[in-house]
């Protein structure tokens, strides 16, 4: 199979959801960052020029504009640019498009993405390094998305914007240039399937997004060590895929979850309390966390790298659970 | 611009949205009063000739997205009065099944998508629906009705920028329902939080057709209406209409009183007003103006009209009952609807 870059594989999936349905628009362009790969989004700009929109500066405004187009039926693409400046659109997002549904008696369908990069992307400071998704998961409403290779970005992409929910579709920027086998043809991924990124016996790492990866590289150093790992990817947060990891922490009795939400009511939280409600019986060591500590995020390399969840803290933590297990 | 008089027919279909409106809000205190619902709530009276004058320039397949003082815009649509009673009671039979009380009334299969409580979060979504109907090549057009008071909310400028540059089909309909308030320092709302002078010249700084009319003139606010549903329908983009009205007495204190109650033969015969608010009955009640300059241009007799206001007060006792006898919702829908 061809191998093509994550941000391929995304532009691939928004050609195919433009051509396919008239009432897909993008209010937005530069979904793919402004790394080297923004220049893949120039073929959607020359061959839908009357259904991109470029906006002005205006979260709040285009988090709302999106959900009342959705309500009129159309199908908008609303890139908010960074996470962080997804908390400029907050009140529209928690107030107006994850709720409109629900306090409608289910008569409105709201069928926006909203798109967002998040993390730490190397010298982003505190103000362009946000991971929203687990304040999001704490507002109902909202299907949540963080696609971590290019096979499930172009499949879960598909997904989103096909779905009659509000969605956040959300990215991360050093994602964008990895490459991997993608099929050619159209595809969906259904939300709510967790992915065994590596199957494993010996304890379960739990990761989304770009930190599918640093949980990967940890496996393989601690492969060396004769200690197998399984790496599951939720994919999806809203709806989340509670049997697989409850089947996952069954078969290896032992959870680490890695993730860049900070350490407090965090994705990483609440992973861990599915599993002390559903699958306590199965734990053989405490559960670990390896997120970003409860700290705003520094500019500095030193700084940064100190609380970016790495492989060595990974691996480190894994080590840690094996010793301490019943 | 000079107003255009209203036909016979028009005045008659605005007079009769004004009634269901004033007799709903009249029913709604009453319902409060008698413990039927909990809840902060907002009544409409003193703006009817707005909201009615709006809505009678509109069509079938236009989109309206409203503010907290919403009952008088969902009636004056011609939403059913009975699932709006028995929404704001919270009864599985309301417009949101519960879920949403007075403050978020919805009815998308009549066009109005949204009551957001959130001030000035109407004016985007608003703007949104223009989006939609834009980009997908329908005549429709999107009408967002909201306060004075939202436009001290930014997002409102973000919308009139966005709306401005890609000429979106939407009109801005800005109650500024602040005479007559009282501020802050009297218990109640505060009237006094804008440094701006002329309302008009926010949306107008964008660019986009700003108009300011008598909000209890129902000829002016339909006239002012029919212009700017007409340049979005032609694809010239917005238009803002600021309608003034002086504020209902009922509707100055931070919690509703029925200051005044509805005498359709005071219209005709204003030397019998008394009582402490008879300066607003007689000089700014805007059903009772219409009804004179109904009768005054001879388009119905005062008898023609005390028929149809009885007809109103039918209706509306109809309504109450419907939502009264109505069941409470099972607790299991709180679960339902999260999600398509």
């Amino acid at each position: 199979m061809r191998k093509i870059s994550y941000a391929a594989a995304m532009v691939e999936a928004l050609r195919s959801c433009l051509t396919a349905d008239p009432h897909v628009t993008l209010v937005g362009s530069y979904v793919l960052g402004l790394g080297p790969k923004r220049v893949l989004m120039d073929p959607i700009r020359a061959e839908f020029p009357d259904r991109l929109y470029d906006p002005p500066i205006s979260e709040a405004a285009l988090v709302s504009l999106g959900a009342g187009a959705a309500m009129a039926g159309a199908r908008p693409f609303v890139d908010l640019g960074t996470g962080s400046f997804s908390y400029v659109g907050w009140s529209p997002l928690v107030n107006e498009a994850a709720v409109a549904r629900y306090m409608s008696n289910g008569r409105l369908r709201v069928p926006v993405v909203y798109h967002m990069l998040h993390g730490l992307r190397g010298g982003g400071a505190s103000q362009h390094s946000h991971s929203p998704q687990a304040m999001l998961w704490n507002a109902a409403g909202l299907e949540i998305v963080l696609p971590s290779s290019p096979r499930d970005v172009k499949g879960l992409l598909r997904t989103a914007i096909n779905s009659d929910n509000p969605t956040v579709f959300i990215n991360h920027a050093r994602l964008m240039d990895i490459e991997d086998d993608v099929p050619e043809e159209d595809y969906s991924i259904p939300f709510g399937r967790a992915d065994i990124k590596r199957p494993g016996r010996d304890v379960t790492i739990v990761a989304t997004s770009f930190v599918v990866h640093t949980a990967l590289e940890a496996a393989n150093v601690l492969a060396s060590e004769g200690i197998e790992a399984e790496v599951l990817d939720p994919r999806t947060l809203v709806p989340f895929d509670r049997p697989t990891l409850l089947d996952s922490v069954r078969r290896t009795g032992r959870l680490v979850i890695v993730d860049e939400t900070n350490l407090s009511c965090g994705v990483a939280a609440e992973i861990t309390a599915i599993v002390a409600e559903d699958g306590f019986e199965h734990l053989r060591a405490p559960v670990a966390r390896v997120t970003r500590p409860d700290v705003p995020t520094p500019f500095s390399k030193p700084l940064e790298d100190a609380i970016t969840p790495t492989a060595d803290k990974v691996a480190a933590a894994v080590r840690r659970v094996l010793r301490s297990s019943r | 611009m000079a107003t255009a008089a209203l036909d016979q027919k028009t005045s008659l279909s605005i007079f009769e949205r004004m009634l269901m409106m004033r007799h709903f809000e009249e029913a709604a205190i009453r319902l409060y009063n008698e413990k039927q619902f909990v809840s902060h709530y907002h009544i409409y009276i003193g703006q009817e000739a707005t909201g009615a004058g709006v809505l009678e320039a509109l069509g079938e397949k236009d989109l309206i997205c409203t503010t907290h003082r919403n009952h008088g815009h969902i009636i004056g649509r011609g939403c059913d009065p009975g699932r709006a009673f028995a929404e704001i009671l919270g009864r599985a039979t309301g417009f949101n099944g519960g879920r949403g009380g007075t403050l978020h009334i919805c009815d998308p299969e009549k066009g109005f998508l949204s009551t957001s409580a959130i001030v000035g979060g109407c004016a985007p979504l608003a703007t949104g629906a223009a989006y939609g109907t834009k980009t997908k090549h329908e005549p429709h057009v999107a009408v967002g009705f909201f306060g004075d008071g939202s436009l001290e909310q930014g997002i409102v400028l973000e919308a009139f920028n966005i709306a401005a540059l890609w000429r979106l089909p939407v009109v801005y309909v800005c109650e500024n329902n602040s005479a007559g308030a009282i501020g802050a320092q009297q218990g109640g709302y505060s009237a006094a939080t804008t440094a701006v002078e002329s309302f008009i010249s926010l949306p107008a700084a964008y660019g986009i057709d700003a108009i300011k009319v008598d909000g209890a003139d129902a000829a002016a606010v339909h006239a002012a209406a029919r212009d700017a549903v007409a340049r979005c329908r032609a694809g010239q983009g917005p238009v803002f209409i600021e309608a003034v009205t002086v504020r209902w007495p009922g509707s100055s204190p931070l919690w509703p009183v029925l200051a005044t109650t509805f005498d359709l033969s005071q219209a005709f015969d204003p030397a019998r007003i008394d009582g402490p608010h008879a300066d607003w009955l007689r000089d700014h009640d805007p059903l009772s103006r219409l009804a004179r300059d109904i009768v005054g241009r001879k388009f119905a007799t005062p008898a023609q009209l005390e028929a149809r206001d009885q007809a109103a007060r039918e209706r509306i006792e109809a309504a109450i009952a419907f939502a009264i006898e109505s069941p409470m919702p099972t607790p299991e829908t709180a679960f339902a609807d999260v999600f398509a």
